[in-house]
């Protein structure tokens, strides 16, 4: 793990500049698809600049937490991608730290959660309550499809699981299993549409937009651009898993990783545009299915060593 | 091959987890036409006369003949309210996740060789004839208790495949006919209990009572 400052430089220049343009690709596809032009793809761009020269409001019911969970948000958000080889190797990493990545992105939930009841606002708190139900049902298979990897690749950092240094015939059927649920957790954790729609503002089916409506300014510009970089960790975890990155970087590697993110970007909008949204009482049963396909995946890995 | 195998299993999992009539019906057909690759890709040649053969029959019956009749039926019946489980999708589901877990923690009483096949394919076929089961007890709708069973057929398929690689040709293509017979039976007593009852939920069909 020596310093190597073009990769760092690299890595956190693809954290921190490239998610937002992916949302407005996503926007874009989704526009296409309505046969509208959609926004321009640096609309996130836009926003966040705007928001981050305003000033913010604050609610006199709320406490410190209400100000400080954005930030902390952002810089977990960050933290956790370090651990995620983006491009080339991961910048950190030791054995073990798929549980820290796990916890870092649970943590953010929890502090998100935390900032929504701490406006007292009852649609805020109702918000984060669906918040924690569909969370705990997708951590879970979350949760299992790191130990599929783990069993498949017998590494356990992120950046061994996903450098395939020695083994690897990426195209196994374990390996499809696992992309089609690590979508779907994709779809849930960043609120896209069968499960969430971003898009929404009425009070009565949005998760996590309902958590946000006491934010405003920087604070809700950090949050933005938080679930920009979630978004784009997400993505980067679901390309890596079903066409992995190999060796250090390149020029020609970095622009291969971009399209395939890209790519990814485009099929979120294409499920986005030709799903309806589930009603809130059949997304359980939609998680409770994708955690059954990942014990079918961990099952055919457990299996197929045993052999 | 462990393409197919895994989405024979996929498949039943959708069964058990939709709650629309007529996609577990399009499931069982694509189930249906996966198993019937199967034993085509088990043979040395491609084309193999026996193989052929009973890959044209079955894929026939399971994914054209038995589906087409169950849409049939489904629109004589003039089903307005789509799968009633027992026992809930959710719970279903997690049901057969179990089922899943047994049939794959079993393995080892079955050291069947498979040859041809990957060893996958006996849990493939345990989860498949189980969820066939449990479909079977779970609800309440004579046609999707038809839907089980054709699914606990698929299931003892494959599981007759590992066995024996080499049934004479006519020996399964009387299997094939008595599935198709059995099937068209169930549809016509569908049809029938439509007509005296109003509906087919099979838990009414316990009590007694005079028809006029």
């Amino acid at each position: 793990m020596e310093f190597d400052p073009v990769l760092w430089g690299l890595h956190l220049f693809l954290l921190l500049v490239a998610p937002p343009f992916f949302l407005g690709v996503i926007a874009k596809t989704k526009g296409w698809f309505v046969g509208r032009n959609g926004p321009p793809l640096l609309q996130l761009y836009y926003d966040l600049f705007k928001l981050f020269r305003k000033g913010a409001v604050y609610s006199k019911t709320t406490s410190s937490i209400f100000r400080m969970a954005p930030a902390a948000i952002f810089i977990l958000l960050i933290f956790a991608g370090l651990f995620l080889p983006i491009g080339g190797a991961a910048l950190l990493y030791f054995r073990g730290d798929i549980i820290l990545f796990a916890y870092l992105l649970g943590f953010t939930r929890f502090l998100l959660i935390l900032a929504a009841m701490d406006t007292g606002s009852s649609f805020e708190g109702m918000g984060a309550s669906r918040e924690v139900t569909f969370g705990a049902l997708s951590e879970l298979a979350f949760f299992l499809l790191l130990v599929v990897l783990v069993v498949t690749t017998g590494a356990l950092s992120l950046n061994g699981i996903f450098q395939w240094e020695s083994l690897h015939s990426t195209f196994k059927p374990v390996f499809l299993l696992l992309f089609f649920s690590f979508f779907l957790i994709l779809l849930t954790e960043n609120s896209r549409i069968p499960i969430d729609d971003p898009a929404t503002h009425l009070e009565l089916t949005m998760i996590h937009e309902v958590m946000i409506l006491d934010t405003s300014g920087p604070d809700l510009g950090f949050i933005l651009y938080g679930a920009s970089i979630k978004l784009f960790l997400f993505m980067t975890f679901a390309v890596s898993l079903l066409w992995p990155q190999t060796g250090g970087w390149s020029w020609f590697s970095l622009g291969f990783f971009l399209l395939k993110i890209l790519g990814v970007a485009v099929a979120i909008g294409v499920v986005e545009s030709s799903n309806a949204r589930l009603r809130l009482i059949k997304i359980p049963q939609l998680l409770i299915a994708n955690f059954v396909v990942t014990i079918f995946a961990l099952l055919v890995a457990i299996f197929g060593r045993a052999l | 091959m462990e393409w197919l195998i895994t989405g024979i299993i996929l498949t039943s999992f959708v069964v058990l987890g939709s709650s629309r009539l007529a996609s577990s019906i399009r499931m069982v057909a694509l189930q249906g036409g996966l198993l019937s690759i199967l034993p085509v890709l088990s043979r040395p040649s491609f084309f193999d006369l026996h193989g052929l053969t009973l890959f044209i029959i079955s894929f026939f019956i399971k994914t054209v003949a038995i589906p087409v009749f169950l849409f049939r039926s489904l629109k004589q019946a003039k089903i307005q309210k789509e799968v009633e489980p027992i026992v809930s999708l959710h719970l279903s589901l997690v049901g057969g996740g179990a089922i899943l877990v047994m049939a794959f923690a079993s393995l080892r009483a079955f050291p069947l060789p498979t040859a041809p096949f990957p060893p996958l394919i006996i849990p493939a076929a345990l989860t498949t004839v189980l969820i066939g089961f449990f479909l079977l007890v779970s609800r309440t709708k004579a046609i999707t208790q038809v839907i089980g069973f054709l699914i606990l057929e698929n299931g003892v398929f494959l599981f007759g495949m590992t066995i024996i690689s080499d049934f004479p040709l006519t020996v399964e293509m009387g299997v094939l006919l008595d599935l198709l017979v059995g099937v068209f039976v169930m549809g016509i007593i569908i049809y029938h209990i439509n007509k005296t009852f109003d509906h087919i939920d099979t838990q009414a069909l316990s009590k007694l009572r005079d028809v006029e």
